[in-house]
């Protein structure tokens, strides 16, 4: 069969682009992109220099800004044609550098794909552009009593289009699902500007489940132009169960005891005392600061459903040893309790001048241990950490505090994520539950995966983009760079979208 | 690395050297699925087990060889499920096999398809590789999602060694209700009733009757219950009748697939946006999922099913019966047709696995 896949064993080294001209690339671009869609002065390409990573920066040599998906086709033609490579780009504010650019390469930004095309009602789904911002679905099916699921923390911000790329989950994904179970068909462009469509309508596509491969991908397969998601009907009633711990490892138990009872939250979190030390003081949620840990548990559906579930709840919870449960009494209450989880970003950024979010998944029933492994670390390092989880599904995000201007500090902030996500994946968990790896965690990626995995994923991406242009240099690592991972580590993260929220 | 395993790896790479096929095989149950099957059988089920259950992790990992309802009555025991119901087609079914037809049951309508609970695959490749892909967590974002590649790929990519599947709990009510609506009726009930926050689980419609399953709380079930009117079905003939929708051992589905060749006894299943209008081919269907899945027995031509699912919106399989040696996938795009040569020959350059099950050429 064909052999050009095997002499070629992409994924051995880092690609070199230095040759790409840029005044090639500006003027064939300039031929098919109206005024105005080009930037390649340096003043204009410094605001894409980097995403919500802001650690990493990059100028990129040239940004695109098509409004059309024939003009989307253009560009890749054109950069095809002159080995150019291409990053796409939604609102930029992924957490793990998948957006960061290239210094020889374009920018493709989806920014100007902003509309609805269709809400349904009746099929329960909506079409949409890539660049519609993950909120704004949910507001244009909400007259419909319907919602987009999904609902990563920067959902006011960011697309449709980076949601796809990363597969973006949120706090309701133990329930609900993540990108990938709620996105039934997306339409792109591959790098030789052929329109393809991953999914359809119905329930399945003939053929491999390329929908599957595409989502997640970080930009590396094909840029989306367009998705159909499936809309679901709006729960009539939502309440949250607070529970108290005097011990996190009674908390992490507590979590595995309400799925051993048949029951799957609507959302299942839990914070440290530090965390919500640090949130009381910011947001007022009123959470019981004596607790060591405290789980917030949420059932939504009819209000009999609701009634039912909570009883259930607070019967595991009290039986796994909570010290004090408050169940919502309104609407106004289960935000409150909400607003404190939600509030942990910020908080951290009132603690301390950085912050560094960590995002491994681990089996649920690690989570003690997780949390004991962390302290230790805490006082390896010399810096301190404040734990929040998506605890329903494993998915971590300690939020490590340093200060950038003290010597030495980033360094061992570094280096102390690094042993979080790699002791995460000891545990038989991942390097990223839902911010994706980027450029943030490839070096990790060699932790998690054998030389033979990383050459399966190289052919793949391969098999959408012979020439390996697509977002070069992100999700998965060279096996040269592999081979000197081990003192190479990446620098951290801080965000710089202050007026996110992040959970 | 265990002894079996070793021995695959030695049997591909001689396959792969000597240009020979292998057809991984479980139980044979689903062998009528796909286009003509070619290549030495490598049988499965020397390779079974349960590799790692804790319910409270939601997720069981489990080799490919293991029988498919053994896998069900552990989960079982413990007050869980495999949420998409996936057929067996007999008790010899693996879950290898499962996994690779990618096949779900009655419960999609809700629950999602069986490639929504696969979080994570070992795969032995055309190379001799054994691969991880995934893992035993719901959220797990590091590199392409390569397992759920695997679900419904038809053994052409590799062999299942294990998987791990997304289990759920059993819901602790169901009902099930039936209707007379006719079919254009019944597929607007349906999608009404789709955007409603009812605990719907299943729907099956045929020969003017829709059966409608509640799966829940106590209260959700209760509620919808009395919201919906319609018959209330007797607990025991509601299993009988799920099971025989999932197995396909319901009356509409006996006799279909039994003398190939013949159009009459085809059966052919077509994916299609739940809104689709009725069909207008001749024969009789069954509709489940929503009005997303329409089976149909009937003598119109191949073309004649595939232009009509193709204009719905949606795609035709020839499910069972039929030539099995011309395409029984819908068509695919040239552009995508040639990602699905690439990804052949990514997993399995020399064609070892299963070639020309999914579609001629590969």
């Amino acid at each position: 069969m064909n052999t050009i896949h095997e002499a070629l064993a992409p994924g051995e080294q880092e690609a070199d682009f230095s040759g790409v001209d840029k005044v090639r690339v500006v003027e064939a671009l300039a031929r098919v992109l109206p005024a105005g869609a080009l930037l390649y002065e340096a003043e204009d390409l410094r605001p894409y220099e980097c995403d919500g990573l802001s650690a990493y920066r990059q100028v990129p040599m040239i940004v695109a800004l098509p409004k059309t998906e024939a003009e989307v086709v253009a560009v890749l033609k054109v950069c095809h044609e002159l080995g150019a490579p291409v990053v796409a780009r939604g609102a930029g504010t992924g957490l793990s550098g998948g957006a960061l650019p290239h210094a020889n390469g374009v920018v493709l930004s989806l920014a100007r794909f902003t509309r609805i095309l269709s809400v349904d009602p009746y099929s329960r789904t909506a079409v949409v552009q890539p660049g519609v911002r993950n909120v704004s679905i949910s507001e244009a099916a909400a007259p419909y009593g319907l919602y987009y699921a999904p609902d990563p923390s920067s959902q006011i911000a960011c697309t449709i289009g980076g949601n796809v790329a990363e597969n973006s989950g949120g706090v309701h994904c133990l329930k609900y699902g993540l990108t990938v179970h709620n996105v039934l068909r997306v339409r792109g462009v591959t790098i030789d500007g052929e329109v393809v469509e991953f999914g359809n309508h119905g329930p399945d596509a003939p053929g491999y489940d390329l929908l599957a491969l595409a989502i997640g991908s970080e930009g590396m397969l094909a840029v989306v132009t367009e998705a159909t998601v499936k809309l679901t009907p709006t729960p009539q009633l939502a309440r949250c169960v607070l529970a108290a711990f005097d011990d996190v490892t009674r908390a992490g138990d507590a979590v595995a005891a309400v799925i051993a009872a048949g029951i799957i939250p609507a959302g299942l979190e839990m914070m440290d005392q530090p965390a919500t030390v640090a949130v009381e003081d910011f947001v007022h949620a009123g959470y019981p600061l004596d607790a060591k840990a405290i789980l917030l548990c949420e059932s939504d559906g009819t209000p009999e459903e609701v009634a039912e579930e909570v009883e259930r709840m607070r019967a595991v919870l009290e039986a796994s040893g909570a010290t004090e449960i408050r169940v919502s009494r309104d609407e106004a209450e289960r935000l409150r309790f909400w607003a404190g989880r939600k509030a942990a970003f910020p908080a951290a950024g009132r603690l301390s001048p950085d912050y560094y979010c960590m995002d491994g998944t681990i089996p649920r029933k690690h989570i003690g241990a997780m949390l004991e492994a962390i302290e230790v670390m805490e006082g390896k390092y010399g810096l301190r950490c404040i734990n929040v989880f998506h605890a329903g599904d494993g998915n971590l995000h300690p939020l490590i505090l340093f200060d950038a201007n003290q010597p030495g500090e980033l360094e061992r902030a570094e280096a102390f994520g690094a042993e979080i996500l790699e002791l995460s994946v000891e545990f038989g968990g991942t390097i990223t539950g839902e911010h994706g790896v980027g450029i943030e965690k490839i070096n990790q990626m060699c932790s998690q995966f054998t030389r033979a995995e990383l050459a399966a994923f190289f052919r793949v991406k391969a098999a959408f983009d012979p020439a390996g242009l697509l977002n070069p240099g992100k999700a998965i690592p060279t096996l040269n760079r592999c081979a000197e991972y081990g003192r190479v580590r990446a620098s951290g993260g801080q965000l710089p979208h202050p007026e996110l929220p992040r959970f | 690395m265990n002894d079996q395993i070793q021995e695959w790896r030695e049997r591909v790479r001689r396959a792969a050297s000597s240009g020979d096929a292998l057809q991984p095989r479980g139980g044979g149950t689903k062998s009528f699925y796909g286009r003509t099957l070619v290549g030495d059988v490598l049988d499965t089920r020397a390779h079974a087990g349960v590799v790692g259950y804790e319910p409270t992790e939601l997720v069981v990992t489990v080799r490919g060889g293991t029988p498919l309802a053994e896998l069900e009555a552990v989960i079982a025991e413990k007050g869980q499920m495999l949420a998409f119901e996936p057929p067996h087609f007999g008790p010899t079914a693996t879950v290898g096999g499962c996994v690779a037809a990618g096949l779900s049951g009655p419960r999609r309508l809700a629950a999602g398809a069986l490639r929504d609970y696969v979080l994570g695959v070992k795969l032995l490749d055309g190379r001799g590789e054994v691969l991880n892909f995934g893992g035993q967590v719901m959220k797990n974002v590091a590199g392409y999602d390569v397992s759920r590649l695997i679900a419904g790929s038809l053994g052409t990519l590799g062999l299942i060694l294990e998987v791990s599947l997304k289990v759920l709990p059993r819901p602790v009510a169901e009902a099930t209700l039936s209707f007379e609506l006719d079919e254009a009726q019944a597929i607007r009930r349906l999608n009404e009733w789709g955007g409603q926050p009812l605990p719907l689980s299943a729907s099956a419609w045929y020969a003017g009757v829709l059966a409608l399953r509640l799966s829940g709380a106590e209260a959700a079930v209760r509620s919808a219950v009395q919201k919906l009117g319609g018959t209330r079905v007797d607990d025991g003939e509601a299993e009988a009748l799920w099971a025989a929708v999932r197995e396909q051992t319901h009356d509409f589905f006996v006799g279909t697939g039994q003398s190939a060749g013949t159009a009459e006894s085809a059966l052919w299943r077509l994916a299609l946006p739940s809104v689709a209008e009725p069909l207008g081919l001749a024969g009789e269907q069954c509709i489940e999922w929503g009005g997303s899945l329409r089976w149909l027995r009937s003598s119109a031509s191949a073309e004649q099913v595939r232009a009509r699912a193709e204009a719905l919106g949606g795609h035709a399989t020839l499910y069972r019966g039929g030539n099995r040696d011309g395409e029984v996938f819908h068509a695919l795009p040239a552009p995508i047709m040639a990602i699905h040569r690439r990804l052949k020959s990514a997993f399995d350059p020399a064609g070892v696995f299963s070639p020309g099950r999914l579609y001629n050429g590969f």
